[in-house]
């Protein structure tokens, strides 16, 4: 393989999505069906570790709004996220939770930075999606800084363009159990992918 | 003068709205949740939230002055304060002797003032947009608050809480059809006091539309539990004196276990009824315009002047 002819499309062929894509962990098919599963369990994490009540700041930088899709449909009657004690807020200062999506553009950089300084301690930082993971589709350009992890110390990163409604409610579980693994304050910055 | 009992039973009642106000919210965000086809949070999760937020940090802007420290404490101490002139379980409220219906008014809008000026304290932008709507609201909903207290009291003769209450208690509506246009009045101020639709949205993440949260935003921690709390006292208040000044069924007269057994359960009911109303509007109708507001406030003013005109028929 390789050379120019796989690039100008002489090799390539029309593949349905599952040829194209394929899940490294197998993550994304194990958590589909599961929503209310994971929900409960998230419940009683949140029980534990935050009095029944998680408070989420979603920060768009410079994401392509297809996260942001799945994001708010974690607040439509279908997943319905309130019903676990999670809300969104609409400060960073009311909230436990910093949610980023996108490449973090160079016009995001320092807004996420302060965004991140505002919420009071206990708190985690989710980054979504595959830009936020270590650039995606942006890269690591001129432009934007390649990933969540390099501006602020993000504690879980979830796959996926964009990650179904159930990636991301195990993803906020994962957060939550290695926030109970460091006591006395927030994990510390590395790669840990939401794994099922 | 005030004897033991009459103390004990002061403070219960000031206790009872304080420690009922987040269930309130909580009844609220429940009803909106299930007119929206959502499950949504449990009625206790307002108590949740405020637990969780007193065991939180608190990070304060270095821009902020002592008024934005000193601001939920006001807030909380002066709506706290008018919780004790309200009748909750008996017609009356021993605190009464030192306070009115104006008092309480006048303690809301002390709150109001520096919630007002820790908006602008801040030095936010969102901050001082709240407060300036806030303040042109605030001086269209007060002078319609104190017209439609004012057509109870010449009604019942005095803006003495307790005496309004028990005089309520004591006669029908039917030889009082001004109290129909007060009601219509009182209803519509608190709706703009707590700060619902349509003057504004509880539940909004826009900042460009926010009016009240627009002020809180920069609280975070024990403040924000501070600021949450009494923004629920006060909405609770403004609920028992609707329920205290329009529909005063048995609320007893005399304290007694089965007096206030009775008293407190009916005033349950009917607040969550009130509540539960208040809720279903709100799914029903979107925000309005700001400079449309005027025009909301202009029919409470309106509707309590016929109160009065029918008072002197």
């Amino acid at each position: 393989m390789g050379g120019s002819g796989d690039i100008l499309g002489n090799r390539l062929e029309a593949r349905a999505k599952d040829g194209l894509v394929r899940f490294p962990c197998g993550a994304c098919p194990s958590v589909a069906g599961r929503y209310e599963e994971i929900g409960s369990e998230l419940r009683e994490k949140i029980a534990k570790m935050f009095g029944r009540s998680l408070a989420i700041r979603e920060v768009d930088a410079g994401s392509c709004n297809g996260c942001e899709i799945e994001i708010s449909a974690l607040n439509n009657p279908v997943y319905d996220i309130e019903r676990f004690g999670i809300r969104f807020v609409s400060s960073p200062r009311h909230a436990d939770v910093l949610l980023v999506t996108g490449p973090v553009s160079r016009n995001m950089e320092a807004a996420l930075r302060r965004t991140y300084e505002a919420i009071p301690s206990p708190k985690i930082v989710v980054a979504v999606g595959a830009c936020a993971a270590d650039g995606g589709i942006f890269g690591d350009t001129y432009a934007t800084a390649g990933g969540v992890g390099r501006v602020v110390p993000a504690d879980v990163y979830i796959p996926g363009c964009p990650p179904r409604p159930e990636l991301l409610l195990q993803g906020l579980l994962l957060a939550i159990n290695r926030l109970r693994q460091e006591p006395g304050g927030r994990g510390q910055a590395s790669s840990g992918l939401a794994r099922s | 003068m005030l004897s033991i009992s009459d103390v004990v039973i002061g403070i219960l009642q000031a206790a009872v709205i304080m420690a009922l106000s987040p269930l309130v919210t909580g009844i609220m965000r429940k009803t909106k949740a299930r007119t929206q086809k959502r499950a949504g949070a449990g009625v206790l999760q307002p108590y949740y939230d405020i637990a969780k937020l007193l065991r939180k940090d608190e990070v304060v802007s270095d821009q902020s002055s002592w008024i934005f420290r000193v601001s939920p404490w006001i807030n909380f101490v002066a709506i706290g304060t008018a919780a004790f002139f309200i009748p909750v379980f008996l017609a009356y409220s021993p605190f009464g002797l030192a306070g009115d219906l104006l008092l309480v008014i006048g303690l809301f809008a002390l709150a109001r003032f520096f919630t007002m000026l820790a908006g602008l304290d801040v030095s936010s932008s969102f901050g001082g947009l709240g407060s300036s709507r806030e303040m042109m609201l605030s001086s269209l909903l007060e002078p319609a608050a104190f017209l439609a207290v004012f057509v109870v009291a010449v009604t019942y003769g005095g803006t003495n809480i307790s005496t309004i209450t028990e005089a309520a208690s004591g006669s029908a509506l039917l030889p009082h059809p001004q109290l129909i246009f007060a009601a219509i009045a009182m209803f519509v101020v608190m709706l703009g006091e707590t700060g619902r639709l349509p003057f504004d949205n509880p539940a909004t993440h826009l900042e460009l539309t926010m009016v009240h949260e627009a002020m809180a935003l920069e609280y975070s921690g024990k403040s924000l539990a501070l600021v949450e709390w009494s923004q629920s006292i006060k909405q609770l208040i403004l609920f028992a004196l609707i329920v205290d000044m329009f529909v005063p069924w048995a609320i007893p007269q005399y304290p007694g276990p089965m007096a206030v057994g009775l008293g407190l359960s009916a005033f349950v009911v009917k607040v969550a009824v009130l509540a539960a109303g208040v809720a279903f509007l709100e799914s029903s109708v979107a925000k309005w315009r700001l400079f449309r507001l005027p025009d909301l406030v202009s029919v409470a003013i309106a509707s309590s002047m016929i109160g009065l005109v029918f008072y002197y028929l």
